[in-house]
This record gives structure tokens, sequence and C-alpha cells, in this order.
């Protein structure tokens, strides 16, 4: 990423999650398309007011538990058929309904793997500097007892100005600057 | 019950007579820091100090006996013809069934909206965890040749040998290899956000290096938290049907083998009641003596003892009936070979640990569990914790040793007898077992602090200006 400069947002820390939700359904219904909430436990109702809505994960979910169940049983298919064949008691070498506990493993852990995984790389993580970081407050409540409305700078309709004059219509403790 | 009398006990919620989840009082700011507190404060209590010297101490019995099983061979274990399975074995199953308390805990109970669960999971996960640990040693150094354990799993190689997907055995490596890295996977994920919180609590900067570099950058962010929330529902729905499969798997060990006493259907249900009942047993001592020392009466709650000792009640029912039902087909089967083995069982040379195991799994918990006032009795609990754990630990014996060793032919009967080496072994996971959560809980936060905000009245969202200042009361 090129080395950004300048101010990433303007930052309202809230002490409940209603004026949380309050402040940003104001924030969207005011043209706000570029901001996020910051929470200490999931709140849903933020996700409800920024119009968010991700089905990504349980695909790849899905994804992964069907490359799990096809690996694992054409490889057992492979071994037990082609590759190293054994005749076990007169059984037939293709013994599917055998088969099938690995394979059922096998899809858990492939399915799980990449919910997982998925989460994380959807959620842009491990990135171990962000610019919220940098607000003063951020880190003294955003993971205990605060929540925050980060109205970015990059929405077109962010003015330095007037996006203060807005956020302090709201019964926000505090309104910062947030730098890059 | 207790709705009869009028209730002074501030714990007890009056709208239903039942023990609160959580003790009144509490906000976002005091559990965070009752919870970080802990793993943060630079003060390490005694007690800590003098359980991490005895769980090391006996650890060594590991250490010691592996040693000298690597140097001898498993022949300075009791296991000979026609006992080829002894402690291992049973020890293997024995851990892992503890396990499986932890992933019903943290996935069940998640899917089934049993939020009590959020005070217990953490820990509950971590035993899971540290149990699998202490379970995976045993058929890794019941090998024989424990450096040649890799040739377990399907890997390609220049002997062209390749595993036999027909073997339960082989089955195992899949269940128990799986069930130990989603349990880790899932126990990590829930910690992340926990990480976060620690990062920005910590006072030294080698604690805040540490706990940021697990939280992976955590902030909490709202788009984060809903793909983190779908994760995490995804992996208890994943974990639901690997637990139970795991337990039947192993169960499968015995069902496949055609001997009296292995060979019945009932297995699979059995063993994995069988798992949870342990499971919760081993929770109970675990969380009774931590809620104490750490003073967490607030967070798990006789609400939480009443209602593991509930699921311990159900499960040890199951049990109940497994071994009701176990003696009736040996009967009822008109087969010579299982009445026989269920004689033997009862009345044969081991009969004593068919009798310990019918008085621990069945007797004690099963009489006194239905009442109340024992269920909320702390003390009572601990003991029949204890009671169950032996319970269960003699019930692998009895299904390991009572089959093998007088099977079909009388001119091969014979006798099992562990040596030192096998209760050195055993007793040294203990002390592993107690070392590692020993560690878990100076080291990592043991109540899941997102979680324990969730159940807070303050989190609830109340729409309209009027209400706002309430919640912004209670809040602060």
């Amino acid at each position: 990423m090129p080395p950004r400069e300048g101010i990433y947002g303007l930052m309202a820390e809230f002490n409940t999650p209603t004026e949380l939700v309050e402040a940003t359904e104001a924030a969207r219904a005011a043209g706000y398309r570029r901001m996020e909430c910051y929470t200490p436990y999931p709140v849903e109702e933020a996700a409800e007011a920024l119009h968010f809505h991700e089905t990504r994960v349980p695909l790849l979910c899905l994804l992964g538990g069907v490359m799990g169940v096809t690996t694992a049983f054409l490889m057992e298919t492979w071994i037990n058929v082609w590759g190293y064949p054994l005749n076990i008691a007169g059984r037939p070498l293709w013994s599917w309904p055998a088969f099938i506990i690995p394979a059922y493993e096998w899809t858990i852990l492939f399915a799980g793997l990449s919910a997982a995984f998925g989460m994380i790389a959807l959620n842009g993580l491990p990135q171990l500097y962000h610019p919220v970081l940098n607000a003063p407050n951020f880190r003294n409540g955003a993971t205990t007892d605060k929540f925050f409305l980060c109205l970015e700078a990059h929405d077109p309709k962010f003015s330095i100005i007037e996006t203060r004059a807005f956020l302090e219509t709201f019964p926000a403790v505090s309104v910062v600057e947030v730098d890059h | 019950m207790a709705t009869k009398e009028p209730i002074i006990d501030p714990n007890i919620d009056p709208a239903t007579g039942e023990y609160s989840v959580i003790a009144p009082g509490h906000n976002f700011k005091s559990v965070t820091q009752k919870i970080a507190g802990i793993v943060l404060s630079s003060n390490t209590p005694l007690g800590w100090f003098f359980g991490l010297i005895v769980g090391g101490g006996v650890a060594m019995g590991v250490v010691v006996g592996i040693t000298w099983l690597f140097l001898k061979g498993v022949g300075i274990w009791g296991v000979t013809i026609p006992g080829a399975w002894g402690f291992a074995i049973i020890n293997f199953v024995w851990w892992i069934g503890i396990g499986h308390a932890g992933t019903l805990i943290s996935a069940i109970l998640l899917l089934f909206k049993q939020t009590w669960r959020n005070s217990i999971n953490r820990f509950a996960e971590a035993m899971t965890i540290f149990a699998v640990v202490c379970a995976g040693t045993f058929p890794l150094i019941h090998v024989g040749r424990p450096w040649l354990a890799y040739w377990l799993f399907p890997y390609p190689n220049t002997m062209n040998v390749w595993p036999q997907f027909r073997s339960p055995l082989a089955w195992d490596v899949f269940a128990v290899s799986t069930y130990a890295t989603i349990s880790i996977v899932f126990w990590y994920i829930g910690m992340i956000p926990d990480f976060g919180t620690l990062r920005d609590r910590a006072v030294t900067p080698l604690a805040r290096y540490g706990y940021g570099l697990l939280s992976l950058g955590w902030r909490g962010s709202t788009r984060h938290w809903i793909r983190y929330e779908s994760a995490s529902l995804l992996l208890a729905g994943l974990s639901t049907p690997l637990v139970l499969s795991v337990h039947t798997v192993i169960s499968f060990d015995f069902a496949v083998a055609s001997l009296a006493g292995w060979h019945t259907t009932i297995f699979p249900p059995y063993f994995v009641a069988g798992a949870v009942y342990s499971g919760f047993a081993m929770v109970l001592t675990l969380a009774i003596p931590i809620r104490k020392f750490y003073h967490m009466e607030d967070f798990v709650t006789l609400r939480h003892l009443d209602n593991m000792a509930k699921v311990m009640l159900a499960t040890g029912g199951i049990v109940a009936y497994g071994y009701g039902m176990e003696v009736f087909m040996s009967w009822f089967s008109a087969s010579h070979w299982e009445f026989f083995m269920m004689w033997n069982r009862m009345f044969g040379p081991m009969g004593w640990a068919y009798w310990i195991l019918i008085a621990t799994n069945i007797v004690i918990p099963l009489t006194s569990l239905w009442l109340r006032k024992l269920r909320v009795n702390v003390a009572w609990l601990f003991f029949i914790s204890i009671v169950v754990n032996t319970g269960m630990w003699f019930e692998r014996f009895v299904i390991v040793v009572t089959s093998l060793y007088r099977d079909y032919l009388p001119s091969s009967w014979g006798t099992y007898r562990a040596t030192k080496w096998d209760y050195m072994i055993y007793v040294g996971t203990m002390g592993l077992f107690t070392l590692l959560f020993f560690l878990f809980i100076r080291l990592l936060p043991m109540i899941p602090m997102s979680e324990i905000k969730m159940m807070l009245p303050q989190t609830k969202v109340r729409k309209g200006h009027q209400n706002a200042e309430v919640v912004s009361q209670e809040a602060s």
C-alpha cells in the first residue's frame, strides 16, 4: 500500500450501544457511506445500521467441506484400489462404506479450517497496524466498554468541519481526529 | 421448588427461582478488569506456583516412564497375550472422553443458545485440548516403534506403503487428528477478541507485544465481528457432528472386533454418553477449585454447577441404560460366550472392578444428583466429580481387560496385571494435564470476556431517545 498521510477519519465515542446505533443510522441517512463501528462485543444492530451483509464465510466453509470430502474419498480410493491394494479377509478393494468415515472427518476438517482462516482472511487479519489504533481514547475503550463510530475521510461527503459538527449533535463522549 | 418460600439470596433471580447466570452488579468494565486482571497482574499467587510445581513434578512420571519405555520397549508394561491392550488404551479412551465435554459446552450448547455456557466455555475447551494431548500420547507410545508413528498418516513414501482404510484404527487417526486440530482452531478463534482486550489493557511492553501478536490486530470492527460470529457458529455446527463421531470411531475400535463384550451395536451411543458424563465431571473438578481460588463465583455461579450436574444426571442415565442393555443382551442373545463374558465380568477374578464401576458411575451419582440441594452443594459436587471420573476409568478398564483376558479358548486364558510403569505414565499424564492447566489460567483469559459482556443487561440496544438515558446510567 502507498504511504498515506493526513486524516483517516473522525471518531466519536459513545457510552452505550444504543447511542452508537442511533448515530450510525443517522450518519447513513445523512449520506455517509464510508464508516465503521467498533465495539467490545458483536452488536448486530450496528451491522444493520451500516447495511452490512456478509455471506462469503459460509460459502468458503461449504467449498472447504466439498473439497475435504472429495479429497479424502478419492485419496482412499486411489490408495486402496490402485496404490496399495491389499486383500483384507476377501473384502472388496473399493470398500466405500468404510471410506466414508475418514472422508467424513476430512469434510469437517477442511470446512472448519476454511471457515476459520477464511474469516481471518476476509477480515484482512493479521493487520497489526491500523489508523484507528492511533486515536488516543480508542485502545482504552474499544475492546473494553466503549462504542466507537468512525466516519472515514475518503467518504465523498466527508469534511472535517461539517462532519465534526454533525457528530457533535449526538451524545458522544468525545469526537477526535484519527491520523494515518 | 425454591419459589415456595420468600427468596432472600440475592443471587437467585426472583422471576424464575433459579440462580442467576452472572451475579448482579457487573458492568463491561468490571467484567474486563476482573478477568483480564488475573492474566495481567504482576502478582502471581503463591498457590499457583504450588499447583504448577505439583503438576510439573507429577508430570515427570511421563518423562521418566516414556524414556524407559523407549529404551526397553512395551515389555515393561503389563500388556501381554491375551491381554494385548491395557492401560495405554484405557487411558487413551478415558482422556479423549474427558475432552468431549469441552466441545459439547463450546459447540452444542452454543447451537442450543444456552448462554449460561459462556462462563465455562473457555476453560472447558482448554480442558479438551489438554485432555487430547494426554490422550494422544498413549497410542503413539503404544505402537511399539514410536519413531515410525508417522506411518499412520497417508503420505507418499519410497516404500510405496499406504494405510489401509478398512481398519477402525486408521479411522481413529483421522478422527483424533481432526478433533485436535478443530478444537485448537476453535479455541484460538474464540480468544482473538480477548487477546485484543489484553493487548489494550496490558501494562508491560512484553505483554502488549505478545498479546498484540496473538490478537492479529483485532480492533472490534463491526464488519469483523459479523464474519467472526458467522465463523464461530459454523465451527460450532461442525464441531457438533465431529465430537459425536470421535468417540463413535473410538468405540468402533472395540465394536468391530468379534470379541464377546466388544462386538455390540450399543457401543457408539454408550461411549459418547459416557464421554460427556466423565467430561462434565472433569469440568466440575476443575471449575470448583478455580472459582473458589480466583473468586470467580460471580461468573461461574451455582446455576452453572446446577446445570452441569443436570447434564451429568442425563448422560449418567444413558450410561446406566447401556450397562443394563449389555447385561440384558448377554442373556437375550442366547450366546454362551456372551453369557460367560458377563458372568466373568461380574463374578470372575476381576469382578471387583465391575462393582466399583457400578457403585461409582451409577449408585452414588445417580441417586444423589436428583436432589437440588445436593446439586448446588459445592463440596458434594466436587466429591461426585471425582467419583464419576474414577468410575469412568473403571468402565474402560472393565471393557478392555475383562473381555480380553478370558476369550473363547480356555487354554489361552491369562490375566492382566499393570506394572509400576503403567501407573507411572498414567499418573504422569494427570500431572501433565494439571501443569498445562495452570499455565493456561495464568497466561490466557480463562473466561471469555466478550461473551460474558453479551450476557449483561446493558448489551441490549433500545431504540428511542427516552430509553437511551436509562441505558447510559446502567452502563456507567
